[in-house]
């Protein structure tokens, strides 16, 4: 079979029809099922154009327009690799490497879901459904691979790493793999994720995210997306959260041409709480949106947000905040800020808080600003010998401390630091403060 | 030297300098008076560089280079220092790293060698017992939750780590007791030398029993009205600006503010 230079969703969609007897899972009847569900939600909805409400600012013509390449890649690739610093998974094209993992001995499974899938029965999409979402169902047609990982109840996962690299090459390949994270009752467990790939390679990575955090676990979840900058990025994130359990999100959200990020969090049990904080850093032509939902199904929950976007040259930069809170959610706590920086006077950023509250007695708050660097902060940072650059960027790095430190792991906090400081260098703001 | 001719400022369009001459000598410590308004903070925004302060006319020099012409850290580089009026806060930024980020920013660009951590710490932590600093104001962002008092000192300390060769003191005196007051005099005395001048912007003639100027100069409607040695800070103690003000005879005090006798 060879791939026809096609675009847009009819393109897909060919070619889901052209390898279905290959991709895996192929001859197990529910992942057939659940893979025509993916077809066929996918050929209903196709890439939502502008006129969805959801993706009012996000225009994926970008992403429709382009010819990928075959989507089952080859698995010599070797690129180079980060330093690890803690227990890894990688993935080079959506697939896992074995032979780049350096997972060692850990005391819970972790698993390349191509190999689980025939266990995996009920388990994708529970949370993330093809129906619900053009995109999941893009996923949920053509996903190859992915990482499921399980923390028993009452064990201590520590800290591993999630690495999604794109492999150099001419092929723009699209990729869409399926990760599931589940953490059993007061299981706790660190997952920190980076996307990259080459500078100028195009390629689409389409990962979804389904995760389960069970009674009192918890899940700290640190993201980092650096992709290349021809790189589309289209991430959906979907978390289940349990009474008293908590789930941490801090996604960097600074790679890609364009990039989609979408978290959405059920609070489904008393007392469990979310912490969603996240920066985005664009440059001259990328389009950066991070688009959340936080659902409160229960009463006494928490949840904070606090969203930082930087934009500089002929950016854009999206944030969309839903906060639903159920007339069952009583003595919902819900918090929700979004800041934008804008560098340049081309830049442009659109926000969009949405507060449903059909329960009477929560409290409920969000605010949202854009605005420039502060002129009299900038001024007394060159009064004081420090060159308009370096000020610059020191008031770009306080801006996004706040959302930073917000974040209550200190691996998670460290990467994430090490990452931000790196995509600031790579956008012309490296760290201009020293340390004393 | 600096040396300051017919300057003319304006703000928005509107007039605040209107012909302003002054010379200070190296070594030499001048203090400025005046009412409310009548332009002594834009002559020191004008002299350290601020957008949005036009200079329509005239001419400032620092050590005959044309201080109008650079950039505010390139007069950093040159010597001159600020400390402001309203000291500016920044959320997110350590007051320590901020310090050391611009004490080596200087150094670099003067091709000095940079001070490490450690070298840092232990040069900030002396100065700030001299004024009278705890270690924990090197912690929190700068300036941000410090009260009236502390952010003065805190532009004491930046003056006295940066080592200007022209400070420009606006009103570092108001809101300070009078402890303080002699601490923020001890760091601009310890720097007076044969290479070191200062304009001191003040309300008070307390503060200059303590800095004892070699001129004073009364602004006024965006010129100098009058100049004398050290005793004009204590006529115009006495008598306020009544006499020295274009056209509106005053018998209050510069401010209104209490005085200290
Ligand atoms: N940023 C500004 N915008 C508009 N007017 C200003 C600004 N700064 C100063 N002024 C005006 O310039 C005049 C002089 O102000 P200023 O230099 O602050 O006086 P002083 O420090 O002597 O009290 C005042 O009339 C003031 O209102
Ligand atoms: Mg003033």
């Amino acid at each position: 079979m060879t791939a026809v230079a096609s675009t847009g969703a009819a393109a897909f969609l060919g070619r889901h029809e052209g390898l279905r007897n290959r991709l895996p899972g192929a001859r197990v009847a529910w992942v057939e099922a659940l893979r025509e569900r993916g077809a066929s939600a996918f050929r209903a909805q196709g890439f939502p154009t502008r006129r969805v409400e959801a993706f009012k600012y996000t225009d994926l013509a970008g992403v429709a327009g382009q010819v990928f390449g075959e989507p089952l890649t080859s698995v010599d690739d070797a690129p180079a690799l980060p330093d690890a610093t803690h227990p890894r998974a990688v993935f080079v094209d959506g697939r896992f490497r074995p032979d780049l993992s350096t997972l060692g001995e850990l005391p819970f499974a972790v698993r390349s879901l191509a190999e689980a899938l025939p266990n995996l029965e009920g388990r994708i999409g529970a949370l993330a459904r093809p129906e619900d979402a053009a995109l999941v169902a893009l996923n949920t047609m053509l996903f190859e691979d992915g990482l499921v990982v399980d923390v028993p109840a009452g064990v201590d996962g520590g800290t591993i790493e999630l690495l999604s690299l794109a492999a150099e090459s001419e092929r723009a390949p699209a990729f869409h793999p399926r990760h599931l994270v589940r953490l059993g009752e007061g299981a706790t467990l660190t997952l920190i994720e980076t996307a990259e790939g080459p500078l100028n390679a195009r390629y689409l990575h389409n990962p979804v995210f389904e995760i389960e955090v069970a009674e009192g676990a918890r899940l700290s979840h640190g993201r980092v997306q650096q992709e290349g900058r021809e790189a589309f990025f289209l991430s959906t994130v979907r978390a289940r959260v349990a009474a008293r359990a908590t789930y941490d999100n801090f996604t960097l959200n600074a790679g890609a041409r364009l990039s989609r990020n979408e978290i959405h969090v059920a609070l489904t049990g008393p007392e469990a709480q979310a912490h969603m904080n996240g920066a985005q850093l664009a440059g001259d032509g990328q389009h950066l949106d991070t688009t959340t939902s936080l659902d409160h199904a229960a009463p006494n929950c928490a949840s904070r947000q606090t969203y930082k976007t930087v934009l500089s040259g002929r950016s854009r930069g999206v944030f969309q905040g839903k906060i639903h809170v159920h007339q069952v959610a009583q003595k919902t706590d819900g918090y929700q800020m979004n800041q934008a920086l804008l560098l340049s006077e081309e830049a442009e950023m659109d926000s969009k808080p949405q507060l449903e509250i059909y329960a009477d007695d929560v409290k409920c708050s969000h605010g949202a600003t854009v605005g420039a660097l502060d002129a009299d902060q900038l001024f007394f940072l060159r009064s004081r010998g420090i060159p308009e650059p370096q000020a610059r960027a020191i008031l770009v790095g306080a801006f996004l401390t706040e959302a930073v430190e917000a974040v209550a792991e200190e691996d998670v906090r460290a990467a994430l630091s090490r990452a931000l400081d790196a995509m600031r260098a790579r956008q012309g703001l490296a760290a201009g403060l020293e340390e004393a | 030297m600096l040396k300051i001719e017919n300057l003319h400022a304006a703000v928005d369009g509107k007039p605040i300098l209107k012909g302003l001459s002054l010379e200070i000598a190296p070594g030499e410590v001048h203090a400025i008076m005046g009412p409310n308004g009548s332009g002594k903070s834009t002559l020191s925004y004008v002299l350290a560089g601020r957008e949005g302060y036009e200079v329509t006319e005239g001419s400032a020099t620092f050590a005959g280079q044309d201080l109008l012409a650079m950039e505010p850290e390139e007069r950093a580089v040159l010597g001159v220092f600020l400390a402001f009026q309203a000291p500016v806060e920044l959320p997110g930024v350590g007051n320590a790293n901020f310090l050391r980020t611009a004490l080596n920013a200087l150094r670099r660009a003067k091709g000095e060698a940079e001070l490490d951590a450690m070298q840092f710490l232990k040069l900030a932590r002396t100065r700030m017992k001299t004024l009278g600093m705890t270690d924990e104001m090197l912690k929190r962002s700068v300036n941000v939750g410090f009260s009236g008092g502390e952010k003065k000192r805190n532009e004491m300390l930046q003056m006295s780590m940066l080592q200007p060769r022209l400070a420009l003191l606006d009103e570092t005196d108001s809101g300070l007791d009078i402890d303080a007051l002699k601490l923020v005099a001890d760091a601009v005395n310890a720097l007076r030398g044969p290479d070191f001048s200062a304009l001191v912007i003040t309300h008070y003639q307390r503060l200059l029993t303590h800095i004892v100027p070699d001129r004073v100069h009364v602004l006024a409607g965006g010129v100098i009205v009058r100049s004398g040695g050290p005793e004009l800070a204590q006529e115009l103690e006495a008598s306020g600006y009544a006499g020295v003000q274009d056209g509106t005879p005053s018998k209050r005090s510069f401010d209104g503010s209490p005085v200290a006798a």
